[in-house]
């Protein structure tokens, strides 16, 4: 089965609510067939109205929405076909966790026997047999998660939105959820379409990520490239833990260039800066950044420990480096640990080509 | 507890168990003085009321006090089917002549004429005879009495004193069944075109029922839109609702005479609009479309809150959760919505059905002859008959009515489930 590259397709979209203010602009995105595809950014960025664009509770103001070739525009929601787990699990509260699951069955007119065994098998997917006759209420918080995930995909359906699934339980569930999910993805191969703002989780679970600010799409790409090479400013800041330097190129070639900060110059790799005299931001992620480097690297300076956090498995040192002292580094713990101290002046270095000097802040 | 357990011991030596509740007690002496202003309050507006109103409604000890010789006499009356023998007369003689020095024969008279029709006549014969002195007491009284009137030689009406001999009664609420006991003490109907009271007590029912229908398939939507609207639309919509209830019960009720009257505004509207002629002006007042007109608009905010606060809690995504689920609106609505409000219809439902079935005020004024509830009729027995103890028959059963009917809810629906908000 060949697969589709546009079996979902939000084609030049716009959505406003109250007719000033455009929530979603000009959203151009191609959502593959079988693929996990996550709208990732702030509240207020227009993920979640994508979402419920799609599920059809909202109507775009602009363009079209295709899926699978056909244009669902003016279709219903419960005509399009497509599972949702809601934020808050949405389960009925007044029917027991088969009725739950029979439900998108029963209104399809599913058989009596077919609907035992679909439900059987929706719930040996997310492991709950044997639940059938429990209330949402006397669940925990996971297993109604568990439930909403298996109703939503008990009907077979095309595509599968979630809006925020984990957002209410606790951390160590909710990575327990994320792997979960992201194995029923795997191993039915539906198209899951997943709205959240914890980037930890996006980057888990993603084939690709749309990451997602003041209605338009920042970036699109895989979780590596998303956190290795952010095209831009926002997305750099919004994904993992960054360092930045705002400065203005006085050189550049094609591989380098020269950023002028406050009293100091360094250098980095120009991605979105094309001209000396530009206004540039440079990002550099903790973690590229190395205590007394052994081999030649062509930005070194020294600077000064202001704080060190101890946080298991590393330890973040915060730095007085170029003349400001939100530096972070993060030294994994590794036996051969370094004894670092608050005011000790340590030497720091970093690759230029780790340094990627984008769009001003 | 397991025997390894050790008592566990306050500084002072005293077990921990014995102080703790020590100190809960005085807790629960301060929790119950707290309330016990309310608790007295209760018991005197409510308790001892009801108990009161039981005690007057079985009560018939008037004639058991008026006439001690007589029903003293009549322990040894033996044939029922025959005249009292001269003992009962002379009893009933005595007694009667003490309660005509004391001005009292007149009660007595129109108490008997309730128990048996015509016997106010016979005892003003008999009070008029006394006067003037005209029974030989040393004759025999049964002789002399029998000849005043032919109805004192019908057994029926000595029965009829013979009944009302025992001090408590439940006669009064056969009456309002429209049953009496017998001349034989059993219990019989009263004519069929006499029944009055079983008509009333199946138009407060039928009233009621269809009023919390009207209320229910009107307050629903409403409540459905106050819990769905933006807070600034429903805010309004609140008011809207709430302001009839703010105001006054007979200021509603007067307005809706001034509308519904045969030369009001609403009659004047449909001649307008051509839909009846000036000359057939439907009377929509003083009959039951005036009742049910009038208390389903004074009755819909008790049917609206609750279900406005039950809705509330009801989560928009449950709806939207039954829609991308493949349900229709429809299915959508009555297989996820509805059963989620059960609770507020239930708490609806039967507060409105209660008040209506003692609506009294409304039915009074825009009801008529065929508008009027059981309500009515009991305060027409307070004021005008003042037959009290009839009056608090049927306040009582009445108010049993109103148990049953809570006792049937809470087997089919539960009363756990009723959310008052």
């Amino acid at each position: 089965m060949s697969k589709n590259p546009e079996f979902v397709k939000f084609d030049k979209v716009d959505k406003s609510y109250d007719g000033k203010v455009l929530v979603v602009k000009d959203l151009q995105l191609d959502i593959a067939e079988g693929e996990f595809i996550t709208m990732l950014g702030p509240s207020g960025s227009g993920k979640t109205t994508c979402l419920m664009m799609l599920a059809g509770f909202e109507t775009p103001t602009h363009g079209e929405i295709l899926l699978d070739g056909n244009i669902i525009s003016n279709i219903p929601p419960h005509k399009r076909g497509i599972g949702m787990v809601f934020q808050n699990y949405a389960l009925f509260p007044h029917m027991t966790v088969y009725e739950n699951l029979a439900f998108p069955l029963r209104v399809r007119k599913v058989g009596k026997d077919e609907i035992d065994k679909k439900v059987d098998k929706a719930l040996s997917m997310v492991s709950l047999n044997g639940f059938e006759t429990r209330m949402p209420a006397q669940l925990s918080g996971g297993q109604q998660q568990r439930v909403a995930v298996a109703r939503a995909l008990v009907f077979d359906p095309a595509v599968v939105l979630m809006d925020e699934p984990l957002g209410a339980l606790d951390k160590n569930l909710r990575e327990s959820m994320q792997y979960e999910i992201k194995h029923i993805h795997e191993s039915i191969g539906v198209t899951v379409v997943y709205v959240t703002h914890d980037q930890s989780e996006a980057l888990t679970m993603s084939n690709r990520i749309a990451v997602f600010n003041d209605g338009k799409v920042q970036q699109l790409s895989n979780p590596a490239e998303l956190y290795e090479k952010p095209v831009n400013s926002f997305v750099a800041e919004f994904i993992g833990e960054n360092n930045t330097f705002n400065g203005e190129v006085v050189d550049i070639d094609k591989e380098k260039c020269k950023v002028k900060l406050a009293n100091s110059e360094i250098l980095a790799n120009p991605i979105s800066v094309k001209s000396k005299g530009e206004k540039t931001t440079v990002s550099l992620r903790p973690e590229r950044a190395l205590i007394n480097p052994t081999d030649k690297m062509d930005n070194m300076f020294s600077g000064k420990i202001e704080e060190v956090i101890y946080h298991g498995d590393h330890t973040r040192v915060r730095l007085n480096l170029l003349g400001s002292s939100e530096f972070i580094l993060k030294v994994p713990n590794s036996t051969s640990n370094l004894e670092l101290k608050v005011s000790q002046d340590i030497n720091i270095g970093w690759n230029s080509v780790d340094a990627r000097a984008l769009d001003p802040k | 507890m397991s025997s390894e357990t050790k008592q566990i011991l306050t500084t002072d030596g005293i077990p921990l168990e014995v102080s703790l509740k020590k100190a809960e007690k005085k807790n629960k002496i301060k929790a119950f003085l707290l309330v016990a202003p309310l608790l007295l309050f209760l018991v005197i507006t409510y308790i001892f009321p009801i108990g009161d109103m039981f005690m007057r409604s079985v009560d018939d000890r008037m004639v058991t006090n008026m006439l001690p010789k007589t029903f003293k006499a009549m322990e040894k009356w033996e044939n029922l089917d025959e005249l009292p023998p001269e003992e009962v007369y002379r009893g009933f003689y005595e007694d009667y002549k003490l309660l005509a020095e004391n001005q009292q024969h007149g009660k007595l008279g129109q108490r008997l004429n309730k128990e048996k029709n015509g016997f106010n006549t016979i005892t003003k014969k008999l009070f008029r005879q006394i006067k003037r002195k005209k029974i030989d007491e040393s004759a025999s009284l049964k002789e002399q009495i029998n000849k005043l009137h032919k109805r004192w030689r019908d057994v029926e009406y000595w029965q009829a004193i013979k009944r009302t001999a025992p001090p408590y009664t439940a006669s009064k609420y056969l009456k309002g069944m429209d049953m009496y006991f017998a001349a034989d003490g059993s219990i019989a109907q009263v004519d069929e075109d006499r029944r009055i009271h079983r008509i009333l007590w199946l138009r407060t029912l039928e009233i009621a029922f269809f009023v919390t229908l009207f209320c229910f398939f009107m307050g629903y939507p409403i409540a459905h839109l106050l819990a769905t609207l933006p807070m600034k639309y429903s805010n309004l919509l609140m008011i809207c609702v709430l302001l009839p209830f703010w105001t006054s019960l007979l200021v509603r009720t007067a307005s809706w005479m001034i509308l519904l009257q045969q030369q009001g505004i609403v009659n004047d509207f449909f001649v307008m609009i051509g839909l009846v002629s000036d000359d057939n002006r439907p009377e929509m007042m003083y009959n039951k479309v005036g009742t049910y007109v009038a208390m389903t608009q004074i009755l819909l905010p008790f049917m609206v809150l609750p279900l406005y606060s039950v809705m509330k809690t009801i989560s928009p995504s449950l709806m939207r959760a039954g829609k991308s689920l493949g349900g229709t609106p429809f299915v959508a609505f009555w297989k996820v919505y509805f059963p989620l409000t059960i609770p507020g219809i239930g708490a609806g439902c039967l507060l409105v059905f209660i008040l209506a079935i003692g609506y009294y005020i409304t039915p009074a004024l825009v009801g008529g002859a065929s508008g009027t509830l059981i309500s009515n009729q009991i305060a027409f027995h307070m004021k005008t008959t003042l037959d009290w103890s009839f009056a608090s028959a049927m306040g009582l059963m009445l108010l049993t009515g109103v148990l049953v009917i809570y006792w049937i809810y809470n087997k089919l629906v539960g009363v756990d489930n009723i959310k008052l908000g």
